[in-house]
């Protein structure tokens, strides 16, 4: 069973945009401050950023939908992030991604039933002489095959 | 008895820390006492983790280690020594010059930088006028490292030429391209050298503030950049009076949102005012109305961390390396299926032959080269009957394709060249930014055709090359522009690949 957290308090998100208001371009910096406390930008966040910021909520709504990494709805509880890219692709992930996505019945961006992992598509982490790549939440990890991500899947309650 | 474990993250995925933590333990199961340094990766990334125990003032190399191999590299029984690392080959065979520190020095510690020539170069250029430290950098013949491989010295002059209350300098760190990682590894293993390149350039062309835009998709370099500005700070290399020159100088780390278009400059300038990271039309060039509509230098890393040695040493240091109008080193990286995969910096002008079949070992998997892709997702595959063309930017357009970032990635011969030419396609969709009707609707139309050609439609053919025509002269920037480099490249070369037969069906 999955609890739904508390709604943010309002108090708390008017501090998170207080702390970047003077910043010049604030508003990446704002998005991440969010995600990062609250694992999404919440919808009731958008009305205090925009006003924040003097722009519409359209425009608020436009940034956030650009970008890969901003959601809003929260994501399982830990982040797997696939490498798609070329070099990878050169060393068989392809075929790890798709295996793996298969064993957790879900397709990209999906999660899993029981919200303990939601699988991302990644294109290039950086690690492309010693592919196939993933990511774990923040943790990154090189030459993974089929073993190594069950593991890893394990580890996290998938 | 010191030791050196890496923290770089391609170290780090293939378990350095788990290496550290067995040789602090069978460490002080042995009574002995170690001091562990953090160091960067030298770039050998198929020896990682690489262990390097200091004997008789030497590194030893061990490695790939594991664990298990942490009491053996103590007791010196351990059978992946690899000797001196100064004097295996992959090392003596580079020029390192922008990569000299790399792997070698503790990323953040300042005195340990100072020691290996850090802050040389900047203190030099304090000294200098800003219209000399332009002049440096322009006879160097610097540039840009990012792709497009503009000249940074006349970029800076039009910066510095330019009339301005406030100027900006930009760290183009949204290292994106598949292959390519020299931005991240330079930041994790020698962060300091991009900073002080960053205050460099701001002393030249009067700029008092910079911002790297450092993807997400790097969060072991955000740490360290950041952690490496707050050091920079307390040691007044950053701030108002810039090692006591009157001169002001700040940065900031400004973290990206995993959208690769925001690596084209102008999509970067957007991101970092907090909007949408789409494109803007140039002209105006960024060196003009860039950052908030103000002036702005905007460089790639490797860029930037090149100009501390080029003050250090001497514009015609670095200008005596090279190949026609390529001055100076590239930075290659070596990536996909190769035995030997990895950072290698080297003077342009070897041949990509060379570097696939001798630097790198061929294929991890033992099966002949296919393809090599240049230059990242935008960039050419390049066929075997290509692998004489000579590494320099000239070169390389005459031969259909492009340097890039400089990142190679290596196929084997069970790639499928019309799947990688459909996954260019579908990559440029997913990541257009949409201003522009060529690359938007293209790339999809590109993934449609190449479906169709998939499944026997050889009468697509033809409208691919045609689409392909429309994004390459119709794309406002290097996605739509360029995602024919790769399309194009595997049809004309592998046109095998694409001789799809029409299944039997109804």
């Amino acid at each position: 069973m999955t609890v739904s957290a508390p709604a943010p308090d309002l108090d708390d998100m008017r501090a998170i945009i207080a702390q970047h208001t003077h910043l010049e371009g604030p508003l990446l910096p704002i998005l991440h401050a969010f995600q990062d406390a609250f694992g999404h930008v919440p919808e009731s966040a958008t009305p205090l950023i925009a006003e924040a910021l003097n722009i519409s909520r359209a425009e608020l709504h436009g940034v956030i939908s650009f970008y890969h990494d901003f959601r809003e709805n929260p994501a399982g509880r830990h982040v797997l992030k696939i490498c798609r890219a070329e070099a990878c692709q050169a060393v068989g992930g392809d075929a790890l991604a798709h295996a793996t996505l298969r064993k957790l019945g879900i397709d990209w961006h999906g999660t899993t039933a029981n919200g303990a992992v939601t699988v991302e598509p990644v294109y290039c982490l950086g690690l492309c002489a010693c592919g196939p790549a993933a990511m774990m939440d923040d943790k990154v990890i090189g030459r993974v095959d089929g073993a190594k991500l069950d593991q890893l899947l394990t580890e996290v309650g998938a | 008895m010191k030791i050196y474990v890496p923290a770089d993250s391609a170290a780090l995925a293939l378990g350095a820390d788990d290496v550290a933590a067995a040789i602090m333990e069978q460490a002080r199961a042995r009574g002995l006492s170690v001091e562990l340094v953090r160091n960067g990766t030298r770039g050998m990334i198929w020896l990682e983790p690489l262990v390097e125990v200091v004997m008789d003032g030497v590194r030893h190399g061990f490695g790939p280690a594991t664990p298990d191999d942490a009491g053996a590299i103590l007791d010196g029984t351990c059978a992946k020594a690899l000797g001196p690392v100064d004097k295996l080959d992959w090392m003596q065979r580079q020029t390192r010059l922008t990569f000299a520190r790399c792997g070698i020095i503790d990323p953040l510690s300042l005195s340990d930088y100072q020691a290996h020539g850090g802050l040389a170069g900047l203190k030099r250029a304090i000294a200098m006028g800003s219209a000399d430290i332009v002049d440096e950098v322009t006879k160097s013949g610097l540039r840009g490292r990012g792709g497009a491989g503009f000249p940074t010295g006349i970029k800076w002059n039009t910066v510095l030429q330019a009339k301005a209350a406030q100027k900006y300098i930009v760290c183009n760190a949204d290292e994106g391209d598949s292959g390519t990682f020299a931005d991240r590894m330079i930041m994790e293993g020698d962060p300091f050298t991009l900073i002080e390149g960053m205050v460099i350039a701001g002393l030249g062309v009067d700029a008092t503030r910079g911002y790297v835009y450092l993807r997400s998709e790097y969060p072991d370099a955000i740490s360290v950049m950041t952690r490496a500005v707050e050091i920079a700070r307390a040691a007044g290399v950053l701030g108002p009076d810039v090692l006591g020159s009157g001169r002001a100088f700040d940065l900031e780390i400004r973290k990206g949102a995993g959208a690769y278009v925001c690596g084209e400059e102008t999509s970067l300038l957007n991101s970092l005012e907090g909007k949408r990271g789409v494109v803007r039309a140039k002209p105006p060039l960024p060196a003009l109305e860039g950052f908030l509509g103000q002036p702005t230098v905007v460089n790639n890393v490797i860029s930037l961390a090149t100009v501390p040695v080029i003050f250090e040493k001497g514009a015609q240091f670095y200008a005596d390396f090279g190949l026609g109008r390529s001055r100076g080193t590239v930075t290659l990286q070596i990536a996909g299926n190769v035995a030997r995969g990895g950072l290698f910096e080297t003077a342009f002008g070897m041949s990509l032959g060379d570097v696939v079949n001798d630097i790198a070992g061929g294929t991890a998997s033992g099966r002949p080269v296919k393809a090599v892709q240049v230059g990242g997702p935008l960039g050419a595959y390049m066929p075997v009957s290509k692998f004489d063309t000579a590494l320099g930017y000239e070169e390389f357009d005459a031969a259909g394709g492009l340097i890039g970032h400089a990142g190679l990635v290596v196929f084997d011969d069970s790639a499928d060249m019309l799947r990688m030419a459909r996954f260019a396609m579908e990559f440029c969709a997913v990541e257009s930014c949409g201003k522009c009707t060529p690359c938007r609707i293209g790339a999809v139309r590109g993934v449609e055709t190449i479906d169709r050609i998939a499944a026997g439609d050889g009468a697509a053919i033809p409208l691919l090359t045609d689409l392909c025509e429309t994004m390459k002269d119709g794309s406002l920037c290097a996605l739509g522009g360029f995602t024919p480099f790769p399309v194009m490249s595997a049809l004309t070369h592998f046109p095998d690949d694409f001789a799809r037969v029409k299944e039997a069906a109804e």
